[in-house]
């Protein structure tokens, strides 16, 4: 079991409640134990960096320094938004002891920087590929796209993801469930982001184009890892084919739903109910060829 | 007992406004050992220093110190001046009153104690110098050029031009480098491989240039003047007397689809090979990682069919030696592949190519003969965009210096392009133009004007396939911040220079000092540009930082005329500033305890070892001994010997602190 602090900050409480729900259902069987921070406040989001810089930094260091206190060595943010502002924060405090001393008196705890955070992606990456194959009921053999936002992979000097501009990691863990997923150019480019509420023209714009590349580059379903780029493809969706002038069927989904479904869990416990955009896959009988070893004149010999 | 002579210039006002001059000569008078002193308006002019000939010669003074401006202005100056009398030039020192005093403080009475104080503190100094004599050491006539490229071939010519040895030793199985690879040259537009090939040529048959391609450097060791190099022949697998240069080896060799390095992975090449039509020598060679008799032990097609009998599967590297007196690093660059541009799509798409591959598309003996087609189906491009600072001038990347020469050949790339197809669209992505060269901006204008190439100042942010085009994002800077988006056909990328593969080993192996980039650094960036700091060897070219092909031929004649001029002399002559072991008496021979501390530290490699044996033979002790070839008078071994055993000359234990003392 991989023991994990779990920091579900506020957008898996409300708006994607199936983010939070479909997360629990799939971490027993994915080997994955949440210990939620008690007493957890909201992470400040995009706007408290835009008010107050004391405050940006007082806000997640609160958790992270609650989350040290209960000795954990990691904690889980699956939202995106929350967790570059956890990893930001951890990074400017270590990095500057006077500051981390001054936030520590705000706060009033003492924030030791000892504390590590982890997205989702790279939690589910640590699943062993065999561990996770026994597990799997019905592989979700669609072509996928990965589609992984803007702050999961910025900036790269923080957050250390694979390869910032063009990132492979979900892409591996959507494969060891039976995916396909496709090469786009629009995996990191902006869904729009904060702009759902006040300008939903330009949500539309942005979030439109990725869903037109994905599509007519064969993808079946979106999967994504914030719920931010979830509302922006899903909730929007009316805007964006307004704007387009077409429809477009393809479902959104949570990196965790897309598990769960492999894992056999049903729709209603992984939330696929809430979703605006229904989630409809195509049904199709893929057969699943396992590779039998073929000894090779080579292997022969030896 | 010392006489000293103290000569005080005022420079005109440089010291003289500041500090009273009259006051410190006055003052120093009453040091002791101090016969003459004067002060005088201009000290380095010829009757300032007929005042100090004079004084030698009538107070007949066993040293001098001028207190004037830096020493590496006038020390040379005064040096000479002492010298004419016959004072050994080096009892001869300066007391620096300009930069040090007169020029970083306010006019005083303390600025003129502190002038006092620096020259009481050199009179102290020459007190205890000693006279010292000028190190001669041989000098072997003979180059070393590392590299084929214009730079190397360039430096060749000049050095056997000027009557000396040369051997041009080149990595790669033909000389000619880089500019064998271009099209055409910027800004005439003339043929690269028409100006370079009677070069290449001409090396071959110079009778003072000896050639080894498809070799490398395998050891160096010695000085200047007095270098002993190895060198690794590669084995060809070929007899190079028999090679006539026929070809039908290469006609009939059955492994034909190996990426061609001299196309850029544009065109194939069988597995023995000569890299192109023109190369020099035109012996090909056997690439063993490729050829089927190497692979699998069977075929020897070439063998069978050779004429000449030429073919030898079991030849054998050879080594090479050679005594050289400078050696000359022409090395080259190389540039980063699309692969580097995760933006771009870290290489996937056979139409993103880098501007060495546009080269080859663009010359007449290429994969395409000239004609530009577009790697992915030899189509035509209608659309071709240009990205110069692809790497370059990028922090994020790693890179950030300014290649150089991407903004002239971007330039010239999109100008062939137009050339060639009159209805093709040409785009150019730039961060800032730069054109300083002679007739270098007027060429760019002349692709903006006659060619109508489109300039557009912006950033590329990413590069992606859509329906059989290149979608290139970007933003018009000039446009207010205006995305643009381009849908492509071909997509050339000006990738940053960067130093040539195995620099950095080679930079060891020659202790030549390199920067973060793995540039070989020169010796000093304004005044010492062709040279490195370890004496005797030379740079040209863009080893040492990207260049295009005048500033490498400059260096390069450069390069060679400094090796020329260490030449021109049976001996060379150096300053005695080296450290030296002491040596005493028997039975102690030397305070040396032969630890050998020094030898890591020394950063020439001077310190050598020395054994002290009876008169039959016998090994009394191994002490320590500095080459005063090598050494630089650097004086780390100095700090660091436990035993003090070792001191620099003109710059001794003794001597350093009773200058301070004297403070």
């Amino acid at each position: 079991m991989m023991r994990l602090g779990y920091f579900p900050g506020c957008s898996l409480l409300g708006t994607a409640r199936e983010y939070d729900e479909s997360l629990r259902a799939i971490s027993h069987k994915t080997g994955i134990e949440l210990f939620e921070i008690p007493d957890w406040n909201c992470c400040g989001a995009s706007a408290a960096h835009c008010i107050n810089h004391d405050l940006s930094l007082a806000l997640p260091a609160r958790i992270l320094a609650l989350a040290e206190k209960e000795k954990l060595e990691e904690i889980l943010v699956p939202c995106a938004a929350c967790f570059n502002r956890l990893d930001v924060v951890r990074h400017e405090l270590i990095s500057d002891e006077k500051l981390r001393q001054r936030i520590s008196g705000i706060i009033e705890m003492d924030f030791q920087g000892n504390i590590k955070v982890i997205n989702i992606i790279e939690a589910l990456s640590r699943i062993p590929s065999d561990g996770l194959k026994e597990q799997i009921l019905k592989p979700f053999q669609y072509t996928v796209a990965c589609y992984y936002g803007c702050l999961l992979v910025r900036p790269p000097k923080i957050v250390n993801f694979d390869r910032a501009e063009d990132p492979q990691i979900m892409d591996d863990v959507m494969k060891k469930i039976g995916a396909d997923t496709i090469d786009w150019a629009y995996k990191v480019e902006c869904c729009g982001a904060g702009f759902s509420v006040s300008r939903t023209d330009i949500v539309a714009k942005l979030s439109g184009k990725i869903i037109k590349d994905a599509v007519q580059r064969g993808a079946e379903a979106i999967i994504v890892a914030c719920p931010m780029c979830h509302s922006n493809l899903d909730m929007r969706r009316s805007e964006i084919e307004r704007l387009e002038g077409r429809k477009y069927s393809i479902p959104v989904l949570y990196i965790t739903q897309a598990i769960g479904l492999a894992l056999g869990i049903s729709n209603k416990k992984l939330g696929l109910h809430r979703h605006i955009v229904p989630v409809k896959l195509p049904l199709k009988v893929k057969t699943v060829v396992e590779k039998e070893f073929v000894p090779t004149a080579k292997a022969e010999e030896e | 007992m010392s006489r000293i002579g103290v000569f005080i210039c005022h420079c005109g006002e440089n010291i003289g406004a500041t500090v009273d001059c009259g006051k410190v000569a006055e003052t120093c008078l009453n040091i002791p050992g101090v016969v003459h002193s004067e002060d005088y308006k201009y000290m380095c002019s010829d009757p300032g220093q007929n005042l100090i000939r004079e004084a030698i010669r009538e107070k007949n003074l066993t040293g001098v110190v001028v207190g004037a401006c830096s020493p590496r202005m006038h020390e040379p100056t005064f040096r000479r001046a002492c010298a004419e009398t016959g004072l050994n030039p080096f009892l001869c020192e300066m007391a620096n009153l300009r930069e040090h005093c007169s020029w970083v403080h306010e006019k005083a009475d303390v600025t003129t104690r502190k002038a006092i104080d620096l020259t009481r503190m050199l009179i102290e100094k020459v007190k205890r110098n000693q006279p010292l004599y000028p190190i001669k050491v041989p000098v072997t006539h003979t180059a070393l050029v590392i590299g084929g490229g214009i730079g190397g071939i360039q430096a060749s010519l000049d050095i056997a031009n000027a009557g000396h040895k040369v051997i041009l030793v080149e990595r790669d199985p033909s000389i000619g480098g880089h500019m064998a690879q271009l099209s055409e040259t910027f800004p005439t537009l003339d043929c690269s491989q028409c100006i370079l090939t009677p070069r290449m040529v001409e090396v071959a048959q110079h009778p003072n240039i000896t050639l080894y391609t498809y070799s490398e450097l395998e050891s160096i060791s010695g000085f200047i003047g007095n270098f002993t190099v190895e060198i690794r022949k590669k084995a060809r697998s070929i007899d190079e007397k028999l090679c006539t240069g026929c070809g039908i080896c290469m006609q009939k060799c059955p492994v034909k689809k190996i990426p061609s390095e001299f196309n850029a992975g544009l065109g194939n090449r069988t597995a023995i090979y000569v890299p192109f039509p023109q190369a020099v020598p035109n012996i090909p060679v056997i690439d063993k990682s490729n050829c089927t008799y190497y692979i699998r032990g069977k075929c020897k097609a070439c063998e069978k069919f050779c004429p000449a009998d030429a073919i030898r599967f079991d030849q054998e590297d050879e080594i090479i030696e050679a005594d050289v007196g400078a050696v000359v690093l022409a090395t080259g660059f190389d540039v980063v592949g699309t692969g580097f541009f995760p933006e771009y799509g870290y290489g996937n798409y056979k139409d993103v190519i880098t501007g060495l591959q546009y080269e080859r598309l663009a010359s007449a003996s290429g994969p395409t003969l000239g004609v530009i087609k577009r790697p992915s189906d030899g189509e035509i491009p209608e659309t071709v965009v240009f990205i110069a600072c692809a790497g370059s001038r990028d922090a994020a990347k790693g890179i950030e210096y300014c290649s150089k020469i991407c903004c002239m050949y971007t330039a010239k790339h999109a100008m062939l392009y137009k050339h060639k197809v009159h209805n093709g669209k040409a785009y150019i992505f730039y961060m800032d133009i730069r054109a300083g060269g002679k007739m270098y901006e007027e060429f760019v204008r002349r692709a903006v004007e006659e060619d109508h190439v489109n300039y557009i100042r912006g950033r590329v942010s990413r590069i992606y396939e859509e329906n059989g085009k290149l979608i290139v994002k970007g933003a018009d800077t000039l446009m207010g911040h205006k995305p643009v988006e381009i849908k492509a056909d071909l997509v050339v990328l000006a990738t940053a220079g960067v130093a040539n593969k195995g620099a950095e080993e080679l930079a060891q192996k020659l202790h030549v000092s390199y920067d973060p980039y793995y540039f070989f650094a020169e010796a000093h960036p304004k005044l010492r540009p062709v040279e490195t700091n370890t004496a005797g060897i030379f740079l040209a070219g863009a080893c040492q930082a990207p260049k295009d092909i005048p500033e490498t031929v400059a260096q390069a004649s450069g390069a060679g005329s400094k090796v020329a001029a260490l030449f021109s002399q049976s001996e060379l002559t150096r300053e005695p500033v080296v450290a030296v072991v002491n040596r005493t008496a028997p039975p102690v021979f030397s305070t040396c305890v032969g630890c050998f501390l020094c030898q890591p530290a020394c950063p020439y490699q001077a310190i050598e070892k020395e054994e002290i044996k009876t008169r039959d033979g016998k090994l009394i002790k191994v002490v320590a001994k500095i080459n005063e070839g090598l050494c630089q008078g650097c004086g780390t071994c100095v700090a660091l010997c436990r035993s003090k055993s070792i001191d620099l000359q003109g710059f001794t234990n003794e001597q350093m602190y009773a200058q301070i003392m004297a403070s």
